[in-house]
């Protein structure tokens, strides 16, 4: 099995392995085998094609959680100038599971701020694989706070399989520092768009993800509990997963039904890891349209919306 | 079952196994002491234990009997109902998991608001109902929620909420999720306002709700030896892979650890919410 490839791709990986090794031979020899590499190009493009027409909602969190899926750190570098990063909470520490600054968006000065879930194996321990702990929330907020008072609209990139589960994170209040969050954001004098860009999971998600725009890229998913915490309540085992996810419907095209997310952001064929400079570029003109959007809306009326927004959330 | 149970008729079988539990109806055991107390009792004792003052789990109305005075009371919201918008279906369909769960408890969903007095003040209660559903929070409790403060905005009058709860409720999905967000940004709104928002936990409370509603009091408080956190305990150990701290995430542990302001019992509730918010409204002593 080809790891850079999921379950469901395997056909995929085979055409693929098949392309390269008729590479090989062509360098080799004199054989005129472009033709057939092209055709196997083709073959392969409509496969993924097809496949990626008609993922199930597991497939689809499968992607979400794809270990080359770009993450925020991959985006920073290729949406934003100028990055500055800033850390720490002022009470307790620095939770390297968010990722906070200031940076610009077409030379228009933002902040951002969002989940990191680490790459190698020492990164994701660094990252805390992107399970924030409460001074991660705390330091989201300070520069939410401090993005307010300088007029600076928000951007946040949600990631998480969820805030951080553990003794610690109790003991300093990751409830209290998610709840807060919430409130905040509901009425913070500045635009805020949230966009979930791989795995946006319950409250640990949600804490970041209150404001007037609430994009999804296309394969990224949203949840309230994961769908293998789901199936361990429901069915008692793991194994249900699947049929969890499709039945909480953790896809975006479920959620935009539902109206709780406004865009989805197509991704490259085959998932935006397939492509990340295509899939930045992509998020870079959604974000800068819709901050134009919204920035040019009295920040009264602004709020009056995303307050009748939260308020009308599930409303029949 | 061993030959000798199998050759015993059926009904001598039920008969030697009832005889272990407490009868129904009169008596009733302390999950917390085993002790055998006799119900009226427990119920003038506010279902609090009177061997081991266990604070006993009572649902929504009994609740806001407790809590308000008799008169003036109004029920809010209820007209807001379940509705089943994923058609979520696992093992069984949540539509009947809902009925089940209504005709069990008689309510139609998780949470019951009311307006009354308390010591002759006007407050907005709102009460959770543990037996439907494991009082998770999905539409109509986070609506009812956002309903009866938006009244308590209207009028500035103080909001109170005992909560207990598993969480979110997963059959909402995302919806669910979404009505943290919802009754968070009304509570602020309250805050905003200078409308006072009092929050008691109650055993347990976890998940959605504590990340929200829950801990945004502007005093936050717990019975005695409830549980209160955001994951629980299992979740935990199972990342962890400890054993956690003997009384890790009870009220005395959130006091300890600067979560809530107070811890109350439950014989004290009227009387202490009732001195806080005449202070916090600028009343006279009541």
């Amino acid at each position: 099995m080809n790891l850079n490839y999921l379950e469901f791709e395997q056909p995929i990986a085979e055409l693929e392995g098949k392309i390269e090794e008729l590479q090989l031979v062509g360098s080799d020899n004199d054989l005129n085998i472009t033709e057939e590499i092209a055709k196997l190009r083709e073959k392969s493009t409509k496969l993924t094609e097809s496949i990626y027409a008609q993922l199930t909602a597991w497939q689809v969190v499968q992607v979400a959680r794809h270990p080359h899926r770009p993450y925020t750190s991959d985006y920073i570098k290729r949406l934003f100038t100028d990055w500055d990063e800033l850390h720490g909470d002022r009470h307790f520490g620095d939770d390297h599971a968010i990722i906070g600054g200031i940076a610009r968006l077409d030379d228009k000065p933002v902040m951002v701020i969002g989940e990191e879930k680490g790459r190698s194996v020492n990164d994701k321990v660094y990252r805390n694989f992107g399970m924030p702990r409460p001074e991660g929330y705390r330091k989201a907020m300070r520069l939410m706070e401090m993005a307010e008072r300088f007029k600076l609209p928000v951007l946040t990139l949600i990631d998480t399989p969820g805030a951080y589960p553990g003794i610690d994170s109790e003991e300093r209040g990751i409830s209290e520092s998610i709840a807060q969050n919430l409130a905040v954001m509901s009425r913070l004098r500045t635009p805020i768009i949230c966009t979930v860009i791989g795995e946006g999971s319950s409250g640990g998600a949600l804490a970041i993800g209150v404001g007037d725009q609430l994009n999804m890229l296309q394969y990224s998913t949203y949840f309230v509990i994961s769908p293998e915490g789901c199936a361990n309540i429901i069915w008692k085992t793991v194994a249900k997963a699947p049929q969890a996810a499709e039945a909480m419907g953790v896809t975006s095209t479920v959620l935009e039904e539902l109206g709780i997310v406004d865009e989805t952001i197509p991704e490259p064929l085959g998932g935006a890891h397939r492509d990340i400079d295509a899939m930045a570029g992509k998020l870079k003109e959604r974000l800068s349209s819709q901050l134009d959007r919204l920035s040019d809306e009295p920040i009264d009326s602004l709020l009056e919306r995303r307050y009748e927004r939260l308020m009308s959330y599930g409303n029949p | 079952m061993s030959w000798l149970e199998k050759i015993v008729p059926s009904m001598a079988r039920s008969e030697v196994k009832r005889s272990s539990k407490v009868p129904e109806g009169l008596w009733k055991k302390c999950p917390k002491c085993q002790a055998v107390l006799y119900r009226p009792e427990l119920e003038r004792n506010l279902d609090v234990c009177p061997k081991c003052d266990h604070h006993m789990r009572i649902g929504a109305r009994t609740r806001l009997n407790l809590f308000l005075d008799e008169g003036n009371r109004q029920e809010l919201a209820t007209d807001v109902e379940p509705i089943d918008r994923l058609k979520f279906r696992d093992v069984k369909k949540y539509k009947d998991r809902l009925s089940t769960a209504q005709k069990s408890t008689g309510e139609k969903d998780a949470l019951v608001a009311m307006k009354g007095e308390l010591k002759g003040m006007p407050v907005v209660a709102v009460a959770f109902e543990f037996a439907f559903h494991g009082g998770s929070m999905g539409y109509v409790v986070g609506e009812r929620f956002a309903r009866a403060a938006k009244l308590a905005l209207e009028e500035d009058i103080p909001m109170v909420c005992f909560s207990a709860t598993g969480g979110a409720r997963m059959q909402e999905a995302l919806i669910s999720l979404m009505q943290m967000a919802k009754t968070s940004a009304v509570i602020e709104r309250l805050k905003m306002q200078g409308t006072p928002y009092i929050s008691i936990m109650t055993d347990p409370v976890y998940g959605g709700v504590s990340a929200s509603l829950a801990l945004l009091g502007d005093i936050n408080a717990a019975e005695p030896n409830a549980r209160a956190g955001f994951a629980g305990p299992n979740i935990i150990e199972q990342t962890i892979r400890q054993k956690l701290p003997k009384g890790f995430q009870r009220s005395e542990f959130l006091l300890d650890k600067g979560a809530i302001d107070l811890i109350i019992h439950r014989r004290d509730m009227r009387d202490t919410i009732a001195r806080l918010l005449a202070k916090l409204t600028r009343r006279e002593a009541v």
